[in-house]
């Protein structure tokens, strides 16, 4: 297995004249997980968000080493997948053109059909791999979510709030793939629910600062 | 040759979306069709000369320009997916690929004006055609560049509506100048030579404005 880390040193992040939290001091060495807890407001979405490197933190840095190397901020984006309920895809397109394209943004390389095929019917989705995302509940567009999270296989992968929107077989789905990730790579869950957090090897609350 | 496919695949997300809804591909057919019917109902039997002619084709492109290109990027706000965009690929990456986009819309756009204004106005003969096919080549890509970089800026304002074309007609003053006198040139039947430094403006005008735009493009997308 590649060698893995990410660290956070001193993140803050303020918003206006908010600080949401501070001198964040985060050390994941992979296989590895960690949950980030907290109360409501805490800023769980904003950090997690921060470690993808969509929001810069007002103070502190975010480094994610793969082989030794520090991957820039501008190009995390190929080694992560994330998954959240505010993340949107594209209605007008189906399931199975959502993980493409979005595949092909990322690395240039199209993903051949038959391993769209088997990732969609690992997420349940095989039935309706042609139909557009517009027509599915929320539950199914969580799973394409994570089909387009997980088709490039991400050394890190960053959930929030996990099991949002998910039926029990959902449920069950997303507790294997997080048991796949923390053996294989870098798992980072943002949560309130306790049973998800405990699917961590380690924890940190927000909030309490 | 990574970079190349991505940008690619960006493009050809937009493309597939744009013949799935035709947004962009409605709103600017329908506005070159009214404004183009406008102004031949209020010119009526007049031959206008090719001043007011190069200002009528220009004035088309830009209001219609205005209308279509900024969605781009409103419309992945709008509908949420500018998170998802980040999260996928690079800001380099995507702004090429906007930018290729709506160097395509326009080229349509203009190609559609040029046909209309042919059909509809005797007097607008391409007399020198170089010189109005390489004006109309570089003047949409101007445009599509201001453009692309402006619907980045205004996604997230509140009233971007009103914001877009008033943000746009200041930087595009000097690309709007420069075309109206290539073509009025292009109308006229100049030599090619005489155009030749309004076509060099326009090339510097589109290296800028694409090379700033790039270097800015960061900052904007990432918060």
């Amino acid at each position: 297995m590649r060698p893995m880390k990410l660290t956070l040193t001193g993140v803050q992040k303020r918003f206006n004249r908010r600080t949401i939290f501070q001198k964040i001091e985060i050390e994941i060495r992979g296989p590895g997980s960690l949950a980030v807890v907290g109360r409501n407001g805490s800023g769980k979405s904003t950090l997690a968000k921060i470690v993808a490197g969509v929001l810069s933190p007002t103070s502190g840095s975010v480094q994610l080493e793969l082989d030794g190397a520090v991957i820039p901020r501008v190009e995390r984006y190929r080694h992560l997948g994330f998954v959240s309920s505010y993340l949107t895809l594209y209605d007008e397109f189906t399931a199975a053109e959502n993980v493409s394209l979005l595949e092909a943004m990322r690395s240039g390389i199209t993903p051949l059909p038959a391993a769209v095929d088997a990732l969609l019917a690992a997420m349940g989705l095989e039935a309706r791999r042609n139909d557009r995302v517009g027509t599915f509940s929320s539950g199914m567009k969580q799973r394409v979510k994570y089909a387009v999270a997980l088709v490039h296989r991400p050394p890190l992968l960053i959930l929030d709030e996990p099991t949002a929107n998910l039926d029990f077989d959902g449920i069950s789905l997303v507790k294997r793939v997080t048991a796949r990730q923390k053996s294989e790579g870098l798992l980072l869950v943002a949560t309130n629910d306790p049973q998800e957090a405990n699917w961590c090897d380690d924890r940190i609350e927000l909030g309490k600062e | 040759m990574n970079g190349a496919s991505q940008i690619a695949a960006v493009v050809r997300k937009d493309v597939h979306s744009e013949l799935r809804n035709r947004y962009a591909i409605n709103a600017l057919g329908m506005f070159v069709l009214t404004t183009v019917a406008t102004v031949l109902f209020a010119l009526r039997s007049e031959s206008p000369g090719p001043a007011p002619l190069a200002g009528m084709y220009w004035v088309v492109v830009f209001f219609s320009a205005m209308s279509g290109l900024a969605r781009v990027f409103v419309s992945e706000e709008e509908r949420g997916t500018s998170l998802t965009l980040q999260l996928t690929t690079s800001p380099g990456v995507l702004f090429a690929g906007k930018l290729l986009v709506n160097i395509a819309l326009t080229l349509l756009l203009t190609t559609a004006v040029t046909v209309l204004y042919v059909i509809a106005f005797p007097t607008f003969e391409l007399k020198t055609p170089e010189i109005f096919v390489l004006t109309v080549l570089l003047g949409s890509v101007g445009f599509a560049a201001s453009a692309t970089i402006l619907a980045a800026i205004i996604a997230k304002a509140n009233s971007r509506g009103t914001l877009y074309p008033v943000l746009a007609f200041p930087i595009m003053i000097p690309l709007l100048m420069t075309v109206m006198s290539a073509t009025e040139r292009a109308l006229s039947g100049a030599p090619f030579g005489e155009a030749i430094g309004d076509l060099q403006v326009l090339a510097g005008y589109c290296l800028i404005m694409i090379a700033g735009s790039f270097l800015l493009f960061d900052h904007v997308w990432t918060e």
